[in-house]
């Protein structure tokens, strides 16, 4: 199976080129991909964890969230 | 202000897709850069950015950025990141055959300052939790001119930019 290519254009002469990925730029992008997938989890953790204590801070005053917005308007 | 506008160049991704799309060898005569992206991505995942690297440097990125996502509003940052994150990516899961709107404005490319960027981004998508509109305020810490712009998705390998996706580079001058 061939590497993925990528879309050259020089600015200065207009020329496109078509350039299949080496196999180190492939191994580059597999480790960028891990990375980006751990950094990725780890946002999603960290906004579900806020939304977990936004609820039960909500719930520990006894309003709702549209109550809250209106306290802080 | 910018008073001109000058189509540098311009790529349209052919069937076989494209992993990044790559401008080089970007000339230092314009005052601004600004990039106008119309794409979509051929996997699946939901959730993406772009990342961008500006001369192959693979460090000394930050951005901050407000973003809706079709359950609340949002605010997120990082820093010290291996890519400039710009907006969020247009998925196979996204709404059939659209593609989202990106543009990128990079003032003062070819100065000796730290580069500064911004961003608004827009996608498609009917349904819950879809990350469909988001501006960004990026800085890349370098003092180089910047003559290369590298554009794909930040989550790496895995997915390509569909055929029919579009990129346009524009010089701008303000004199």
């Amino acid at each position: 199976m061939p590497n993925p290519r990528r879309i050259e254009i020089n600015c200065e002469t207009g020329v496109e080129s078509i350039i299949e990925l080496t196999d180190a730029e492939v191994a580059e992008l597999a480790y960028q991909a891990e990375l980006a997938a751990e950094k990725k989890a780890e946002e999603d953790a960290r906004a579900e964890a806020d939304a977990t204590a936004k609820a039960a801070l909500l719930v520990k005053l006894g309003i709702t969230a549209d109550e809250a917005k209106l306290l802080l308007a | 202000m910018a008073n001109t506008f000058e189509l540098i160049t311009s790529t349209t991704v052919g069937a076989g897709g494209a992993s990044s799309i790559d401008f080089t060898s970007i000339a230092s005569t314009y005052t601004d850069l600004l990039i106008k992206l119309s794409t979509r991505q051929t996997g699946s995942a939901v959730g993406y950015q772009f990342g961008i690297r500006f001369n192959g440097s693979s460090s000394g990125y930050s951005r901050i950025l407000l973003y809706g996502d079709g359950v609340a509003a949002n605010a997120g940052s990082g820093s010290a990141e291996t890519f400039a994150r710009i907006a969020f990516t247009q998925s196979s899961t996204y709404t059939a055959n659209t593609f989202n709107n990106v543009e990128l404005y990079i003032p003062n490319y070819a100065g000796s300052a730290y580069k500064s960027f911004s961003t608004d981004g827009v996608s498609e998508g009917n349904a819950t939790q879809i990350y469909s509109a988001g501006i960004y305020a990026g800085l890349w810490s370098n003092t180089a001119a910047i003559t290369s712009i590298s554009i794909s998705e930040y989550s790496g390998s895995g997915t390509n930019f569909a055929q029919y996706s579009t990129a346009y580079l524009y010089g701008v001058k303000n004199a």
